[in-house]
């Protein structure tokens, strides 16, 4: 999988950006921590949210995880799709398994973000601990 | 943490192991669904070492456990096996236990990992005016549970006991792999399966579970970790301690009056429960579904009327019969099958349904 394109942040989202708009969903290692997932409560389009905001919940047979806004904007579309086929974001987390789009209001926010070689850097230090 | 003799097996086997109650032991290998539903249509390979085994051996053994334990345990003849549970003069759980009758003036209880010293203690204290040997052999034993509807199967590959003639709830002195065992037709699951109980080494150990596991693999039965454990035992509306059941609800209000003998003699909680029982009681453990989606956890809030009264004591996904599925104690007016209420997830509140229980229940 190239993620070349693709940008992380230490709760273990992925974001990949196109001018503005920015797709987000979780990353490998995060669906596989998270085990099966059963349901995913995503936001609402034209929801406004702030980086930060816990904005989607994951539920795994195992627990609940919060999903936090990686940048601010407004919601422009969620991945209808995990209503029904909710293992699609551990069968493919990076691609159909995504799951939900910003507008973005302040794409510098996208500079705090990190990129894939840091990203597993960040992996490692965790897997050491 | 504590190690089980088992956990160069899980480790092996690459089970994600995690801390539970001070126990390393694998929270699951493969996936809990996976697992799950391998239970249920071929079988699963469980390290429950942790669990606890107190012996009482001694010419009162018997009138200890009757005056400690809320079954009938007299109804116990060698070789079978009773499900029962220790009680507070208030009649509510200080745990629920397996009560084996090893032969006449000994038997054994198996009881939950976190309870073993606290069972142990008021054991010896509330037992202490009986002729018996009460002892704690727990960390000497290996107990590995094989359930499913190839359990059998498996395991008679590896004893030369018919332990088909085995009936539920009972068991046998024989040998597994040639370390002599106690092998019983027990579990928590909800299927039909095996219990199997031995003293070795580490290595022995180790090798009889990587053994079933590498048999077990060629007839679909996989290692399972405690993740499984949870979903399999909540679908079959088993109560977990701690969670469904505590020292805050007696054993009328848990639904559980089947091992509650009230015509047996004295013992610890009678009195409160037999004026319970011609009380009446006021809230009692319920199953319920979830009518939105959504999933009820332990802790979150239950809103039978406007008010909260209660928390989902257990709930959780159910991997076989996808649903969502939890336990509750209600008020005894909202009790009845096919009421509905509301449970708190997050912001939302969300309808669920009382439905019959056990939510699974074998063909």
């Amino acid at each position: 999988m190239n993620l070349k394109d693709f940008k992380f942040t230490e709760d273990h989202e992925w974001v990949k950006c196109e001018g503005d708009m920015s797709t987000i969903g979780i990353t490998d290692y995060a669906q596989k921590e998270l085990g099966d997932v059963v349901y995913v409560e995503l936001p609402t389009p034209g929801d406004a949210i702030k980086k930060g905001d816990a904005c989607s919940n994951i539920e795994s047979v195992k627990a609940v995880s919060d999903i936090y806004a990686p940048v601010s904007g407004e919601i422009t579309e969620v991945n209808n799709r995990l209503d029904d086929q909710p293992e699609k974001v551990n069968e493919d987390p990076y691609g159909e398994g995504w799951l939900f789009k910003i507008k973005m209001n302040n794409q510098d926010e996208i500079k705090a973000l990190i990129d894939e070689e840091k990203y597993n850097d960040y992996l490692k230090g965790i897997s050491e601990e | 943490m504590k190690k089980t003799k088992l956990n160069k097996a899980h480790h092996f086997l690459k089970g994600k192991m995690i801390d539970f109650l001070g126990w390393e032991l694998p929270v699951q290998f493969s996936g809990i669904n996976e697992e799950h539903n391998a239970v249920r249509t071929a079988g699963g390979l469980f390290d429950v070492s942790h669990m606890g085994e107190i012996f009482f051996r001694g010419g009162q053994a018997l009138d200890a456990i009757q005056f400690l334990t809320s079954n009938n345990a007299a109804k116990l003849v060698p070789g079978k096996t009773q499900y029962s549970a220790l009680l507070t003069e208030k009649g509510c759980f200080i745990d629920d236990l397996l009560v084996y009758m090893m032969a006449d003036n000994q038997y054994m209880l198996v009881v939950n990992a976190a309870n073993i010293e606290k069972d142990f203690n008021w054991m010896k204290s509330k037992a202490s005016h009986f002729k018996v040997e009460i002892k704690n052999e727990s960390d000497a034993y290996t107990q590995i549970a094989i359930q499913g509807p190839r359990a059998g199967k498996l395991l008679t590959q590896f004893t030369d006991n018919d332990i088909s003639t085995i009936n539920y709830y009972h068991f046998c002195s024989g040998r597994v792999l040639g370390i002599d065992a106690i092998i019983s037709r027990t579990g928590y699951t909800g299927e039909d399966g095996f219990e199997v109980y031995f003293k070795s080494t580490d290595d022995q150990a180790a090798d009889v579970f990587l053994q079933l596991a590498e048999q077990g693999g060629k007839m679909d039965i996989l290692p399972a970790g405690l993740g499984a454990r949870d979903t399999l035992r909540l679908e079959a509306k088993m109560a977990l301690y701690g969670n469904d059941i505590d020292d805050s609800h007696t054993v009328l209000e848990a639904d559980l009056s089947w091992i509650l003998k009230l015509k047996k003699g004295e013992f610890i909680g009678k009195p409160a429960l037999q004026a319970q029982k011609e009380k009446g009681i006021t809230r009692k453990l319920i199953g319920c579904e979830l009518i939105e989606k959504g999933i009820a956890r332990h802790g979150y809030p239950v809103y039978p009327g406007e008010g909260k009264t209660s928390v989902v004591t257990s709930g959780t996904f159910a991997p076989y019969l996808k649903k969502s599925i939890g336990l509750t104690y209600l008020p005894i007016e909202f009790s009845p099958i096919g009421t509905e209420f509301k449970v708190g997830i997050r912001n939302r509140k969300v309808n669920a349904r009382v439905v019959e229980t056990p939510f699974y229940k074998r063909k």
